[in-house]
């Protein structure tokens, strides 16, 4: 094979898309010539530099509004409503932005919009309701960038964090060994109440697990919303909803090393 | 007239797409004006066929729609972009001398990065964006670009080398 072959090659190797074959096809290639050693060096540079997320347009603030605007029109007007009904505002100048507000904002707005949605129609259970505001608070964590507030796989540095922020201390547990690596630690808001978030991961799925104190009667439910699995579970004192886009089986094995039924001591 | 809960489940099946959505059309239309319009446009396009989603992936679906408007558009202009994309023989003249440039690369700025890349033909520019940007498999690229995995990867390849030259020019102009 001709270095030509490898200028292409060089990309799918980069990218981890070649088969086996290819792939060592390329491995036996590089330490052997110069020249193409260091064609894939400097591609290499490259992506990590255009990786780095610095080159994210981020939308306007009121766009996911608009958009929400446009749609309802939409929808009133039996599909007919063309983009042309709708008159846009000024967009915003170029160059201004604030990258974090504006997602936060976005994501804000679409857990508003979900929590609204989520309200009309046929009288939701209280439940419901509940399972709708944790799905927000899981989507706007996730778009936010905003997982953890003490970002920490360390239990004895997440736990103790929470105290004085929360009227009670949320029980976090290391299942690193398991495959769900901690990510760290969350303040949030549920039922109108301060709330533990914890974070895990397992690959690149984020788990929410949030956390706090109920008088509830215990019970347990699962089921999937709007792509997400939720597992919802009441356990000495504390209410635990479970969200996450993991498939159900390993969602549920989350759940039950964190219920503590893995057979050792919680 | 769509069900009550078609509005519902759209804006949560899609809604979360809109950064990835926005930021293709941006780079697509390169000015931030018509990426919202073309935005607000896709995603009223994606509402009325709503019908042929049936769920999976959300992203893939909504960032096809995006692609065409922006696509549409960008012929209804008479954009000379695409045309430029096939004089690309022109520029393909064998250059390994990256290697000492790789190191300014990494600290390069990200302005610099970005207005190179606005530069490329629009065909290059979008595979980049969806692949370095989005990090989308080139299976998913294909499948979105309606082109075979193996023009995605030799895309990706001629991209990456104009890329390289434009900004290794820059830093070599600008000590």
């Amino acid at each position: 094979m001709s270095c030509k072959e490898y200028d292409t090659l060089i990309h799918g190797y980069l990218d981890g898309e070649l088969d086996l074959l290819n792939t060592l096809r390329v491995e036996a290639h590089l330490p052997e010539c110069v020249s193409c050693a260091r064609t894939h060096e400097s591609h290499r540079a490259l992506r990590s530099a255009m990786s780095s997320g610095k080159l994210h347009f981020k939308p306007p603030n009121d766009l996911a509004k608009r958009i929400h605007l446009t749609l309802h029109q939409a929808n009133k007007a039996e599909g007919r409503a063309s983009p042309s009904v709708w008159e846009a505002p000024k967009p915003m100048p170029r160059r201004i932005w604030w990258p974090w507000m504006s997602i936060a904002a976005t994501a804000v707005l679409v857990a508003m919009v979900a929590w609204r949605l989520g309200s009309v129609g046929s009288r939701p259970s209280p439940d419901d309701l509940l399972a709708q505001e944790v799905l927000a608070s899981h989507v706007r964590s996730l778009m936010a960038n905003h997982l953890a507030d003490v970002p920490s796989s360390d239990q004895h540095t997440v736990k103790p964090w929470f105290d004085g922020k929360l009227d009670f201390s949320p029980p976090v547990k290391d299942l690193s060994g398991d495959g769900f690596p901690l990510v760290g630690g969350r303040l949030d808001y549920l039922e109108h109440r301060p709330v533990a978030a914890l974070v895990y991961q397992r690959r690149k799925h984020f788990i929410n697990l949030f956390i706090w104190p109920s008088a509830e009667d215990s019970k347990q439910k699962t089921e999937m919303r709007q792509g997400y699995n939720l597992f919802h579970w009441t356990q000495s004192g504390m209410t635990y909803w479970a969200m996450s886009d993991l498939n159900w089986t390993e969602l549920q094995e989350f759940v039950r090393l964190v219920q503590g039924h893995d057979g050792r001591t919680p | 007239m769509a069900e009550p809960n078609t509005l519902k489940h759209f804006e949560a099946a899609l809604l979360p797409h809109l950064a990835a959505a926005y930021n293709l059309a941006r780079w697509l239309t390169r000015n931030d004006h018509d990426a919202e319009d073309l935005v607000q446009e896709a995603y009223l396009r994606a509402f009325n066929s709503f019908d042929g989603f049936h769920g999976g992936d959300g992203r893939g679906w909504i960032l096809a729609i995006v692609r065409n408007t922006c696509y549409s558009w960008l012929q209804k202009r008479r954009n000379q972009e695409l045309a430029e994309v096939f004089d690309e023989e022109v520029h393909t003249a064998e250059d390994h001398s990256g290697s000492p440039e790789a190191v300014l690369l990494q600290s390069a700025d990200a302005q610099l990065l970005r207005d190179a890349l606005e530069r490329l033909p629009v065909e290059f520019r979008e595979i980049l964006v969806l692949r370095e940007l989005e990090g989308m498999s080139y299976r998913e690229i294909a499948d979105l670009a309606g082109i075979p995995v193996g023009t995605v990867m030799s895309r990706l390849a001629r991209g990456r080398e104009r890329l390289q030259r434009q900004l290794t020019q820059v830093v070599k102009r600008e000590p």
